[in-house]
């Protein structure tokens, strides 16, 4: 391409950007009562610090406990930070176990800060009724508090690689991926919080000191029903092989939200979420789920070609393709990210190449 | 291989666009106006998406344009079906980020072309495999309120207004659902979104 049109492309795509910037941000200034019937009633505090995060001397509350999912979300390299509040003497009702439900009153929060600089705090609170609110919070410049994002979010906040922005969700994006599925909080369950960690989990994090577990939550008596055998019995992704185990917990964990069977996504017939309550006999729904066809065609190939995962040919596998792509029409997961995680690309093109090929995928073996 | 019409003349396109659009909006009213087929949401749920429908001009983009002696109209042939699968588009039409143009629609009025790559209007009918066949009210609700695909998957692309129509109640959105539930299945795969080329 010439230096010209290259140019002129750039310039096309920024106005692009500015387009769809705009078209983003029009309904937050003329939100009536359509859009408000999308949130919730119930507003959240104007500060972060006004949430109950902090003790008065601006440390964090000792009423709210740190925690590290096993499989942390991938978010462009951010440094998080984790915390949970449950209501003093209240219980998690985990009778369903792959859809914990809080007690009014639970509260997460999760700090975002790259280089050492804090840039958003995210809050979500348990409501009465089942319902949720989500807040997000940006840091002032003086790293003292945050201040409640609008609800249309804020785009392109902080510069995290060149050219690459981080961007503060609105509502509707938290609706995207909270309200896929029953669960709604995403890193804190059986497998996340389970004692038997993987080594192989991508960018995992070291315990902090006192982190909610699930032996923790079961030694206080947390649970209910009570489930010491989440415990005796952890909870760990049903492969033996550590590259698979690995691979299909990060996918778990980045993609399972969306792709479960019981979310409103559940029609694509692509499972990648971890069931807890299946016996350690039976294989994770992605093994099954994976080697079927969707729709997502890569670039150049047929038409009729849309194997999710071709085993043994990564390249040929929409899956990673979709993981490596950072274009918006292509790029999973489709927001929250705007930099491929290049460690699990790595992680899950070993999986898929140790998977071994079938006779029937060889007459599509030249692509 | 059909290819985008008006390849060079953007400006003529809008313009036809624009002419007819009042026309081919009422061409649809009369030729939709028998063409429910009885579905579980009351009849006057139904009505009142067919109205809705006219007036959010979901027919200037989701039913492909045939011309007439007319000028351009919507085809009621393929009321709502989306970008025809047979119309190959294979890559982004190329426009001088400099202005005045800035994109370009084909000639079914199906495709655009842009800074954001190229997008086809989706397939509205009840077909379930190409169409919105195994989708429920909430997930139509959900796509248009957060601006993503089915409500959780990739950006709904321009020129498609779901900022101006998550402004609409929930009942009306319902009622949308109800009365493109109600019309013909017509199977057609809208192709996937081409990205643009340097954000690749």
């Amino acid at each position: 391409m010439s230096t010209d049109v290259c140019r002129r492309a750039r310039a096309a795509l920024r106005l692009g950007a500015v387009a769809l910037l705009l078209s983003a941000c029009q309904p937050a200034s003329d939100s009536g009562a359509g859009l408000g019937a999308a949130v919730s009633p119930l507003q959240p505090p104007q500060r972060l610090s006004e949430t109950g995060l902090f003790a008065p001397d601006g440390s964090i509350d000792p009423r709210n406990r740190p925690f590290s999912p096993q499989y942390p979300l991938w978010s462009d390299g951010a440094t998080k930070s984790r915390w949970v509040r449950l209501p003093e003497g209240a219980m998690i009702d985990v009778s369903d176990v792959d859809a914990w439900r809080f007690p009014a009153g639970t509260t997460f929060w999760k700090e975002f800060a790259w280089n050492g600089r804090k840039i958003e705090t995210r809050m979500l609170r348990a409501l009465e009724g089942g319902d949720w609110l989500f807040a997000a919070y940006v840091w002032n410049d003086d790293q003292r508090d945050a201040v409640l994002a609008p609800p249309e979010g804020v785009p392109g906040v902080f510069e995290i690689s060149p050219g690459k922005r981080h961007s503060i969700p609105g509502l509707a994006d938290c609706d995207s991926c909270h309200k896929a599925s029953p669960a709604v909080v995403l890193g804190f369950n059986s497998l996340q919080l389970s004692d038997d960690r993987d080594p192989l989990a991508p960018h995992a994090e070291p315990l902090p000191e006192g982190a909610v577990t699930m032996r923790s939550l079961v030694a206080q008596d947390r649970l209910r029903p009570p489930r010491p055998d989440l415990v005796a019995r952890p909870p760990r992704i049903r492969e033996t092989d550590p590259v698979a185990r690995a691979a299909l917990g990060y996918l778990a964990a980045n993609c399972g939200g969306c792709h479960c069977e019981r979310g409103s996504l559940g029609r694509l017939d692509l499972f990648l979420h971890h069931d807890a309550a299946k016996g350690a006999g039976e294989p994770e729904p992605a093994v099954a789920t994976t080697a079927r066809t969707g729709k997502f065609v890569i670039p150049g190939f047929p038409a009729d070609h849309a194997r999710l995962v071709v085993p043994g040919a990564p390249d040929r596998s929409t899956l990673l393709y979709r993981m490596k792509s950072r274009r918006p029409s292509t790029q999973m997961p489709p927001l929250g990210t705007v930099l491929a995680d290049t460690e699990a690309i790595e992680l899950v093109k070993r999986w898929i190449e140790s998977l071994p090929p079938k006779a029937e995928l060889a007459a599509d073996s030249r692509h | 291989m059909r290819t985008l019409w008006l390849k060079k003349r953007p400006v003529l396109m809008i313009a036809l666009v624009c002419v007819s659009g009042l026309l081919g909006a009422a061409a649809i009213g009369r030729l939709s106006a028998g063409s429910s087929k009885p579905g579980s949401a009351p009849e006057d749920e139904i009505a009142r998406g067919r109205y809705l429908t006219q007036i959010m001009a979901c027919n200037d983009c989701h039913t492909p344009w045939i011309m007439t002696p007319r000028g351009p109209e919507p085809d009621p042939t393929r009321l709502l079906s989306g970008h025809p699968q047979a119309d190959v588009v294979e890559q982004p039409l190329e426009i001088s980020g400099e202005g005045p143009w800035g994109w370009a629609g084909s000639n079914t009025n199906t495709a655009f072309s842009g800074p954001w790559g190229v997008s086809f209007t989706a397939n509205l009918t009840p077909d379930r495999e190409t169409g919105l066949g195994e989708w429920t009210a909430e997930t139509f609700i959900a796509a248009i309120r957060t601006g993503r695909h089915e409500g959780r998957g990739r950006p709904i692309l321009p020129p498609m207004p779901y900022p101006m129509y998550r402004q609409a109640t929930d009942a009306d959105l319902r009622a949308v659902f109800a009365y493109l539930q109600s019309i013909p299945a017509i199977q057609n795969r809208v192709p996937q979104p081409i990205d643009a080329p340097e954000s690749q």
